[in-house]
């Protein structure tokens, strides 16, 4: 394990404001190496806000994140080595191809071998057939395969996705899901945002609600997901 | 450390000229704005074949200072798109690295613009562009680098912004007046029928000056300022 890198992801008493706007206060939660962590709630209610404070694209307000007892800041720009994120947006280059895109990341990370790391990534995502293929050219799915095998590329212990299941038709899902399941179990700590309860049932191993920025308790138990988010949202 | 930053510039600018090659989008607009708005000056501001005193230079600057301006705008807006800023902001390079890639594409682009927008300014002004043409040369240098340094930290930090098309220009022409001011008194010191070789070396001087306070702020705000 290297100096930056964690198997505990601590979010302590976080807040976000934008000027006299809340859009997070007093989230508290922690995750360990090999749990699937989702964000749940309605539109608007901080689960974006979040995944960019984790991300380290954005600086809490107030509180702090720590990545196996250091900080962001402690850390330095190492600490986003290990992290991988997959937005709503694809983050990639349209005008590139698929290999392309993965070489560039691939760079950009400074990772070593990266035609080989790109070649199994393009094989994983089953795109090895379309590897030169603009990404122009690629279905909502295609592409959502490319964006996390960029995400995925330089192995990050931790993963953040925003409404990964968003357009992907049932294969689609599921292979995203089995894909999830394999970080799982490589020892990263997935916290992913989504709508798509009956998707992510049976997938999470714990959930953290959020309603209106504020972090809501977990209710009780109930026959699955999406009644305990109802449950959340109404209490 | 000095190789792992100036690798990441490189990784970012090889990206940006790949991208630009394969669609032509923001270098046919920009030469295209670049040479319009020199051609409607010539119009108005040559009679009988003789410019007005001193516009040749004027002319070029404000054809550098809008098409640049498009540039700036265009290439972030292609980050913006699908979100790439983000994904390049999340990778373990050093974040003023990133700003050196994007600011050296840009000045890649605007030199292949000025490329065409000299001659045509030597060609409908009469101006003497090739009599000091390392002044001439330093001159642009100076000025792009200076205009462009500011404008890439303004047109990052605005990609998000609802009305960054607005904004750019509002806030990088007033911060890029000194920068104009020298670029246009120097080149016009230049075209005079007897070039004034002192005043324009110190209107490169003061560039230079600019230049570097521009960049040494850009590149130590670049980071919390894309974090925030």
């Amino acid at each position: 394990m290297t100096q930056a890198d964690f198997t505990r992801l601590a979010v302590i008493d976080v807040a976000r404001h934008y000027g006299r706007r809340k859009a997070l206060a007093q989230v508290n939660f922690t995750c360990d190496a090999g749990e699937i962590i989702g964000l749940l709630g309605h539109n608007g209610a901080g689960k974006s806000t979040l995944l960019n404070i984790l991300a380290t694209l954005l600086s809490a307000s107030r509180g702090r994140v720590e990545y196996g007892g250091r900080t962001a800041a402690e850390a330095g720009s190492e600490i986003r080595a290990r992290i991988g994120m997959l937005g709503h947006d694809l983050f990639l280059y349209p005008e590139l191809t698929a290999r392309e895109n993965l070489v560039f990341f691939g760079q950009l990370y400074g990772l070593p071998d990266v035609p080989v790391r790109v070649q199994a990534a393009l094989g994983r995502a089953g795109l090895g057939d379309r590897a030169d293929d603009f990404v122009s050219g690629f279905s909502r799915g295609m592409r959502q395969r490319v964006a996390l095998e960029r995400a995925l590329l330089h192995a990050p212990r931790l993963l953040l996705l925003d409404e990964p299941f968003t357009g992907l038709d049932q294969a689609s899902n599921r292979a995203l899901v089995e894909r999830l399941r394999e970080c799982q179990q490589a020892g990263a700590i997935v916290i992913l945002a989504t709508h798509d309860l009956d998707i992510v049932d049976g997938v999470l191993t714990r959930s953290v609600f959020l309603h209106n920025g504020r972090q809501v308790g977990e209710p009780g138990p109930g026959t699955g997901l999406r009644e305990r988010y109802q449950q959340a949202m109404t209490a | 450390m000095i190789r792992a930053f100036f690798r990441v510039a490189w990784i970012v600018v090889k990206k940006d000229l790949t991208v630009e090659v394969r669609s032509l989008e923001i270098l046919s607009t920009t030469i295209f704005f670049a040479v319009t708005v020199v051609l409607m000056f010539s119009f108005g501001l040559v009679v009988d074949g003789r410019p007005l005193n001193d516009v040749a230079a004027a002319i070029l600057w404000v054809a550098i200072a809008f098409s640049g301006t498009l540039a700036l705008g265009r290439t972030f807006e292609r980050e913006r798109h699908n979100d790439t800023l983000r994904a390049l902001l999340l990778a373990p390079a050093d974040r003023p690295a990133l700003y050196v890639g994007k600011l050296a594409g840009i000045l890649l682009l605007l030199a292949l613009v000025q490329v065409v927008l000299v001659p045509l300014v030597g060609l409908l002004f009469g101006a003497p562009i090739f009599d000091h043409g390392f002044h001439l040369l330093a001159l642009l240098a100076g000025g792009t680098l200076g205009f462009t340094a500011v404008g890439t930290l303004f047109a990052a930090m605005l990609v998000r912004a609802r009305s960054r098309d607005v904004l750019l220009p509002i806030m990088l022409y007033p911060m890029t007046v000194p920068v104009m001011i020298a670029g246009v008194r120097g080149t016009a010191a230049l075209f005079q029928p007897t070039p004034n070789l002192e005043a324009t070396q110190f209107w490169i001087a003061l560039l230079v000056f600019f230049d570097v306070v521009f960049v040494t702020l850009a590149l130590w705000t670049f980071d919390p300022v894309m974090t925030d």
